[in-house]
């Protein structure tokens, strides 16, 4: 590669808001649920039905265009997007184009080079489409509207990222503000947060922006790098090769690690977007700014700062339970229950953390119960159970969410204060390793705990410690 | 009672007769089911008449108004419901091919309305197909005759409502206005129509044609009928966004046979080039006839009046080309029998299923609301209507009702408006100002031109001001009495006879 080539990335990601009910009728929101069980005439696109707005859905958009610093639109509309699929009952799809909820905002994210500051150029409101299912034993397709109007929010940023690690500092960013605000839960896998990724390159230093491609079907943050990395490659390939970039909607395939194009801008749609006339203007008064300015709840970087004033975590800690308001939830929970903030931040940064990495999981999508990891915290503590056989107790409320009382009591790993029972097996330990007993006399601390461990693992674990190091140094004399 | 004394009386009179005791609700739908079954194999105002499930209401009906449960001024009256509004479990097919065996799930909240004051429901009547048409032509079923003159259109879209009325196959019915349906066809049939302002009935159960210039209405024998059910259908509904919350819905409290003082003004730009000389006569005559009972009468330049048609066309096209797109052959209503592939069964299923006015108008509104043109067509169209608003702000700033004619031309023979589409949209030109300016309107039959046909003076009140123009138009009815067409008449006659 002769030149220098620089990267421009912009997002449209797409945000399933947390209501109860879809955002045009009273239909559930839940996930699952049996094909078109959670439907209606206005949710499946009958003749004659009508959009009622769900108020809780501007609520959401409000809070999370506030936390990210945009301006408000406070007379804003919706419009028709029209477009012909089976998933889309009424064939348009009531989002806004025109006169959308927030404009003009900003996050700032961290780089190697400092902080940086990305543009949000919109966030708008919008409704999801249902989901076809290709049977292809009865060569037909199936429509499932479940989803069909599943309230949505589009943020569409500015073309500010120069990387793929930006891209991801900045999605991290969004996630954890709108899990903080409780306005969606955020989940890539689920498909409850979708980013779409603008990109084009252009020589360093160039001023002006290259044409540029959108990837969709990006369901990790990990094919969000791939693809970046990807379509990079690519675009420099063409260049180099001296053959145009094509504006183009591409899909990326995370298996084959490449993407190919859907449509080109030549037969891109027209939508026909109009000003949907079942809806009026939705008008917002500075008094219901306020109200959600002032129900904002706290924030990460607030909430960084109490863990380390009220419970005395180090930066370090707070940054990392923070990290994912599920574990932050947790975290104030089990402290709440066992009033041992240290232990829980413990276990969750050192034994959650280990797991999570270990079957490639995120926070959260940890399942387990406060209650629980807090009775476990008081076991370990009034020395019911050792600290040993504590982790593995924890690996099972991680996996089964066990309740940590009954378990060790079935399972018999109360840690056995029995002097005499402990002195017999210490005693069998002794006689049966003479080399290591000798190696202790001659000064080699490393047999002591030799010893110690053998003496462990015949108690499966169960001895206390103390106890053992001191009957241990007893026999030894 | 004789079957022809109870199809003579108007709504509000046999809900009276009924409530005494005088005639129950199954004699009066057993005579209108015999009415329907004489005049319909001419007229053809009806695409589906449920006469089991209507005598079966009129049962249960009878029963809850002499166990004094219901005790409005409707109950026990049958009414017919025009085939764009929906009601659960009776077919509504918008009189297009599309929606041949649609049956819908739920009933339009304005239905839901009428059946809590008892109404017994017949059937549902033509219209032209998604109400696009001014002639009751364009309607899959067939086309409804003029029941003055089985040569003529009844008029449209809401002309099997208006014929059926008039026929007396029904004793009121309900219409649906976006660009005069209702005004017109009452004036081409000699009934009374009202269109209320936008936002007082609802919306939920019409099957959108023009959304933001819909409104349902009724069709009746006379202002004191459209009066007593507008009552009955207006009410806030949560259901519809665009529904106004009004507390001044005591309609009937407007009957009074009073004008003096009322300022009414006649727009000069109604009375030009286009306008027919006898009904510009008969409506003329109207306006003396209040005069002489006290009313002030002025005339005026509303202007705006050639922009209206072009900025209609606009706004109801491009809301058309996008509310009709729900029918696509994927989830109900009819799909091709043979086709490639999805975007196949698209085009061929509404290419069969659509007939040509209907396609004209979704094709014209697609254009209007194409990238490149927006700007051009629709949000100029959207301005103009801002502008047609404003001038009858101004006018209603001086004047407590506009009257004017409802048509330029009382109603033209069948297939002579088909063939010039143009020609029948300037027939629109009194009516869909209104519907733009969200404004109620009102016509009331006052007199025939010299071929017998029915000719219909328009009463236009300010916004939420329906009182005024009822009053007005109450007042010009005592001038007259209600006249029913012949065949009607002989059709009740010859069963007198039997």
């Amino acid at each position: 590669m002769s030149k220098q080539y620089e990267t421009v990335i912009g997002l449209e990601v797409h945000v399933e808001l947390a209501t109860k009910t879809k955002i045009f009728c009273a239909c559930s929101t839940e996930f699952g649920g049996a094909p078109n069980t959670h439907t209606c005439p206005v949710c499946t696109g009958m003749p004659g039905s009508l959009p009622v707005l769900n108020k809780q859905v501007v609520e959401y958009a409000l809070a999370v265009g506030l936390a990210v610093n945009c301006q408000i639109n406070q007379y804003c509309k919706f419009d028709r997007k029209n477009y012909f699929y089976p998933d889309n009952p009424q064939n348009y799809q009531i989002s806004q184009l025109y006169l959308p909820i927030c404009h003009d905002g900003h996050v700032e994210i961290d780089t190697p080079a400092g902080n940086k500051k990305i543009g949000i150029h919109e966030i708008h409101m919008e409704e999801d489409a249902g989901k076809l299912i290709h049977d292809e034993w009865e060569d037909c397709s199936l429509v499932d509207y479940n989803r069909s109007g599943v309230p949505l929010i589009e943020i569409v940023s500015e073309p500010d990222m120069r990387s793929g690690e930006e891209v991801i500092a900045y999605l991290e960013k969004l996630r954890l503000i709108i899990q903080y605000l409780g306005a969606s839960d955020c989940k890539l896998q689920e498909g409850s947060m979708r980013a779409d990724v603008n990109l084009s390159v252009r020589e360093a230093g160039s001023s002006e922006l290259g044409t540029r491609t959108e990837m969709k079907n990006l369901n990790s943050f990990k094919a969000i790098a791939r693809a970046i990395e990807g379509e990079r490659k690519r675009q420099i390939e063409l260049i180099e090769e001296g053959k145009p970039v094509v504006q183009e909607t591409r899909r990326w395939d995370d298996n084959k690690e490449s993407s190919y194009a859907m449509r080109s801008k030549e037969d891109a749609r027209d939508y026909r977007y109009f000003p949907d006339p079942d809806l009026p203007p939705v008008v917002i008064s500075d008094e219901w700014i306020g109200n959600i300015k002032s129900r904002q709840p706290e924030l990460r970087t607030e909430k960084m700062a109490r863990y380390q004033e009220e419970f005395k975590l180090s930066e370090y800690d707070a940054d990392i339970i923070t990290g994912s308001k599920h574990m932050a939830d947790i975290f104030e929970a089990v402290t709440a229950i066992c009033g041992k903030a240290k232990e829980a931040a413990n276990w969750l940064m050192v034994e959650a953390m280990r797991l999570l990495k270990e079957h490639d999981m995120d926070p959260e999508e940890m399942t387990f119960s406060a209650e629980n990891l807090a009775k476990l915290i008081l076991l370990v503590d009034n020395g019911t159970i050792n600290r040993t056989v504590g982790k593995e107790v924890f690996e099972k409320i991680f996996a089964e969410n066990i309740d940590p009382e009954q378990y060790v009591e079935e399972k018999g790993l109360r840690v056995v204060n029995d002097e005499e029972e402990l002195r017999r097996v210490i005693e069998g330990i002794v006689s049966a390793n003479p080399q290591s007993v000798e190696d202790y006399h001659s000064g080699k601390e490393k047999a002591f705990g030799f010893l110690v461990g053998q003496t462990m693992r015949s108690m499966k674990g169960k001895a206390d410690p103390g106890a053992v190091n001191r009957i241990l140094k007893e026999l030894l004399g | 009672m004789t079957a022809k004394e109870i199809l003579s009386l108007t709504a509000v009179q046999l809900g009276k007769k009924i409530k005494d005791g005088e005639v129950t609700s199954v004699e009066a739908v057993k005579a209108v089911l015999d009415q329907i079954k004489a005049m319909e194999p001419l007229l053809n105002s009806f695409v589906t008449i449920e006469e089991e499930k209507a005598l079966e209401q009129a049962e249960e009906v009878q029963k809850r108004i002499e166990a004094g449960e219901l005790t409005g001024p409707l109950a026990g009256v049958p009414v017919a419901v025009k085939d764009n509004i929906c009601i659960d479990g009776m077919k509504t097919t918008c009189s297009s091919k599309i929606l041949w065996d649609f049956v819908p799930t739920y009933t339009a909240t304005a239905v839901e309305n009428l059946k809590r004051s008892g109404a017994v429901i017949l059937g549902k009547t033509n219209m032209d197909e998604f109400a696009m048409g001014s002639t009751t032509e364009t309607s899959a079923y067939g086309v409804t005759r003029n029941p003055w003159n089985p040569d003529h259109v009844p008029g449209g879209s809401s002309g099997g409502s208006c014929a059926a009325v008039a026929a007396a196959e029904c004793f009121y019915a309900l219409g649906s206005d976006t660009g005069g349906s209702i005004r017109q066809p009452a004036s081409f049939c000699g009934v009374t129509g009202l269109k209320p302002t936008y936002g007082t009935i609802s919306r939920y159960g019409l099957i959108a044609y023009g959304s933001s210039l819909d409104q349902i209405g009724p069709v009746a024998k006379d202002v004191t009928d459209c009066a007593a059910v507008l009552e009955v259908l207006a009410s806030h509904d949560e259901k519809d966004s665009t529904s106004v919350e009004r507390k001044d819905c005591d309609f009937t409290e407007a009957l009074r046979d009073d004008v003096k003082g009322m300022r009414i003004g006649i727009p000069a730009d109604y009375l030009g080039e286009g306008l027919d000389l006898e009904v510009r006569e008969a409506v003329l005559k109207a306006a003396r006839i209040l005069e002489e009972k006290g009313a002030i009468l002025e005339t005026f330049d509303l202007g705006m009046v050639e922009y209206a048609i072009p900025a209609y066309y606009v706004i109801a096209s491009a809301e058309a080309s996008s509310n009709l797109s729900r029918f696509d052959g994927v989830k109900y209503g009819y799909r091709a029998k043979e086709y490639d592939g999805l975007h196949g069964m698209y085009k061929k299923s509404r290419s069969q299923g659509f007939g040509p006015e209907v396609k004209r108008r979704i094709m014209l509104g697609s254009f209007v609301l194409s990238s490149g043109y927006y700007d051009a067509y629709y949000l100029k169209a959207l301005k103009t209507k801002a502008l047609i608003k404003k001038a009858f702000d101004e006018a209603f700033s001086k004047y407590d009702v506009i009257l004017g004619p409802a048509s330029p031309a009382t109603a033209p023979m069948l297939g002579e408006s088909l063939n010039d589409p143009l020609k029948m949209y300037l027939g629109d030109i009194y009516t869909i100002s209104v519907n733009l300016a969200g404004l109620p309107g009102l016509t009331v039959p006052c007199g025939k031109d010299s071929k017998g046909l029915p000719i219909g003076v328009q009463f236009i009140g300010d916004c939420f001001k329906e009182k005024n123009m009822i009053r007005a138009g109450f007042a010009f009815e005592q001038s007259r009495s209600y006249e029913m067409p012949q065949m009607a008449a002989d059709a009740m006659a010859g069963k007198e006879e039997k």
